[in-house]
């Protein structure tokens, strides 16, 4: 009973935003606002809105950030809140913060909310690590005797002992947004709400706040709202999710098909229609499939499969059959070659009931990012099928090297090696 | 058990909000907050400055040195047989408080707009926690402002307060109304309106010398053009000051009348400035 109740329920938020700069209309529209209320009306410049498309040209200076947006959450919940950019998911994490008001609409709550900063916002730079631990726990609503109840905890959790006498701005980032991110992971909220903050700091850090994360929802109960563009640790962590889009609600649901909505209404994934395939096709490439353990994504350190299904002239299976095919990236630089013709493991095409080519990779050895598979089909001694940029993939976010201390960006690297390192 | 939950909501975050709309409970809630910012602003303000809190005194015994030449030598304004320089001091020191709550609320919401789009807390914290800490500097002014009264006194002047020093606490506190009144006033506009930014540095400086500061109220009746006079009398600040002068160098005068004036008009300002900054907080981040 207590654990399924709802804590929060939100009611047709709206928010609407003013394009453009602020200036001389203010004034005008200001005063035109307040004519209206005190005679009663309705706000006029509430009809006039448009959705809030960053990419279309539109008519009216207002926009909607978000519009009727209507949910639930129920005590105990990790609600993951996905969306590209721009879709609205700060907007609501600040009006559900309380750090602006909805335009209308209402947000009932049973507990607290408390937002994970970003780095350390409110550190004072002048003073030393345990002060601002005080400074910072007491922003976000901390008591200081709860502060100072659980002061080594956050210093330990921090990594920053030997720093904690010294003023922040001594710090490295990465050290501050560890300061930040301890102090309100201890905090103790009803609700946490958390933005985008493991998108900083080094791998052993994501790692430990996706856990603090996890221990936050998991051992203690409490309600988690989080938002992020990493989709692993999105699915890693929450159970619901809620798609937004324009900001609109586009989906709700668990997190699992969350994400396949997500994925598949904005991947760039997918066979290029605009492809044309050369060849004598005698034989052809019916279908591409790829097999990972995560089902539909396709993410970095994964094994994975690739297989080719051919249909056609099934005779030509056994005469030379050869198959090639290229992965580039999204600037048509070649990444990666394979070719039937190397390491042949087992051989049995047009033997068995499915004639397909498969290639196994034991790890995705492509970092995240978006790439394009083009393949040339041979057999007899001819091309029977060449088709270039065929398909589009997304490649996630995934662990390639198991013990890591960084995060390994496309920057670094867009392909990943296995090695080892001894010294 | 079920037909009451919609009542045990512990609170609502709404597009309607009511007129007047303020919640003690919370700031109790947060006062370890208030007190980490006022601590705050003492320790860090004056790091990495070599005379540090040495500027709290040297500030106000220039501006008195200045008063005294321009106001009392060359402009012949009588003092009351008081020292002009412990005259000027003394307006001087009450002037400054003043001042400075003003001028470090005026900007709560642009100053703390990071902290503010990131966090909430009753925002109502920043600006009081301004006028706190102020406190201190004014206390320390206070010092040297003693300093001179004992100096002036060992040196045969004749001044002594008189009984209305009872009413010490009072006068600052109508002074830190009106300064955070004012203050939390334009903090609300100039999110919307930047013009008024500039015009508190200045308008600041204009507002001196219509507050009595450098001048006794009865020279200011006897001189200016019947508007102005009435401008300065009428002014809460110079009734504010006159009434400061009075009570520790007896000089000028007092009624009882006027201070429940002053004391009503400080309210309704601190009220108004309240009200407003708290209707603009919610919507600020979108505008400023």
């Amino acid at each position: 009973m207590v654990q399924s109740d709802i804590i929060l329920k939100a009611e047709n938020i709206s928010k609407q935003y003013r394009l453009g700069v602020i200036g001389t209309g203010t004034l005008s529209h200001d005063l035109n606002r307040w004519w209206h209320t005190i005679r009663g009306k309705q706000d006029p410049y509430l009809k006039v809105g448009e959705t809030n498309d960053r990419g279309t040209k539109g008519e009216s200076q207002y926009v909607w950030a978000l519009r009727n947006i209507t949910f639930e959450v129920k005590r105990g919940e990790v609600l993951g809140i996905i969306g590209k950019n721009g879709a609205g998911k700060s907007t609501l994490l600040k009006i559900l913060s309380r750090v602006t008001g909805p335009t209308t609409g209402e947000i009932k709550t049973k507990g607290r909310i408390a937002s994970l900063l970003e780095v350390g916002t409110g550190f004072h730079p002048e003073m030393t690590g345990r002060e601002n631990i005080f400074l910072n726990g007491a922003i976000l609503g901390m008591t200081k005797k709860e502060i100072a109840s659980k002061l080594d905890e956050i210093i330990e959790f921090s990594g920053c002992e030997r720093y904690i006498d010294t003023p922040v701005k001594r710090y490295s980032s990465g050290m501050k947004v560890r300061l930040a991110f301890a102090v309100a992971a201890h905090l103790e909220p009803d609700i946490l709400v958390v933005d985008e903050v493991l998108a900083v700091g080094d791998a052993e850090f994501q790692k430990k706040a996706v856990g603090k994360i996890q221990d936050i929802s998991r051992g203690e109960g409490r309600t988690v709202l989080f938002v992020s563009h990493n989709m692993a640790a999105v699915k890693n962590l929450c159970s619901k999710g809620m798609v937004l889009d324009n900001g609109e609600i586009s989906f709700t649901g668990g997190i699992e098909d969350c994400i396949n909505h997500y994925l598949k209404k904005y991947s760039y994934s997918g066979v290029n229609k605009n492809c044309i395939k050369k060849g004598a096709k005698n034989i052809i490439v019916d279908n591409v499939k790829f097999m990972s353990n995560k089902k539909t994504m396709i993410a970095t350190g994964e094994p994975l499969e690739i297989m080719f299904y051919l249909k056609g002239d099934m005779n030509l299976l056994k005469n030379n059959l050869r198959l090639d095919f290229k992965i580039d990236d999204i600037y048509k630089n070649r990444i990666a070659w394979f070719s039937s013709s190397i390491n042949v493991v087992k051989k049995n095409i047009g033997d068995s009931q499915e004639n397909k080519i498969v290639f196994k990779l034991k790890k995705m050895p492509l970092n995240v990012g978006q790439y394009s598979l083009s393949y040339v089909l041979y057999a007899n001694q001819e091309i029977q099928e060449n088709a270039q940029e065929y398909l589009n993939f997304d490649v996630l976010e995934g662990v390639y090297y198991n013990n890591s201390t960084i995060n390994i960006t496309p920057k670094h690297s867009q392909i990943l090696l296995d090695y080892e390192v001894y010294c | 058990m079920k037909e009451n939950l919609d009542d045990k909501w512990l609170y609502t975050i709404s597009s309607k909000q009511s007129l007047f709309q303020l919640n003690f409970k919370e700031i109790w809630r947060y006062r370890d907050l208030l007190l980490l910012f006022v601590k705050r602003d003492i320790v860090t303000v004056y790091k990495q400055t070599i005379l540090g809190p040495l500027w709290y005194v040297i500030q106000p015994l220039f501006t008195s040195v200045i008063f005294t030449l321009i106001f009392n030598n060359l402009g012949q304004i009588k003092t009351g047989g008081i020292p002009p320089f412990l005259f000027n001091l003394a307006g001087i020191t009450l002037w400054n408080y003043f001042k400075e709550c003003l001028t470090g609320t005026s900007n709560t919401f642009t100053k703390n707009q990071n902290i503010f789009g990131k966090v909430y807390f009753p925002r109502v914290i920043m600006p009081m926690s301004v006028t706190i800490s102020n406190l201190l500097k004014f206390v320390i002014q206070l010092g040297i402002f003693a300093a001179f009264y004992v100096y002036f006194v060992a040196m045969g002047h004749d001044i002594t307060p008189n009984v209305n020093v009872l009413l010490f606490p009072l006068y600052v506190l109508m002074m830190a109304l009106l300064g955070l009144g004012l203050g939390m006033l334009l903090s609300a506009m100039t999110t919307k309106y930047r013009d008024l930014n500039i015009l508190v540095g200045f308008g600041v400086q204009l507002l001196m010398y219509v507050s009595a500061v450098p001048y006794p109220l009865e020279e200011a009746k006897l001189k200016f053009p019947k508007v102005v006079a009435n401008l300065v009398e009428y002014n809460p600040l110079s009734q504010i000051i006159e009434g400061f002068r009075n009570m520790l160098l007896d000089t000028g005068m007092f009624s009882l009348e006027k201070l429940l004036y002053t004391f009503f008009i400080s309210l309704i300002i601190f009220l108004f400035g309240l009200l407003i900054f708290n209707k603009t907080e919610k919507s600020f981040i979108d505008t400023v």
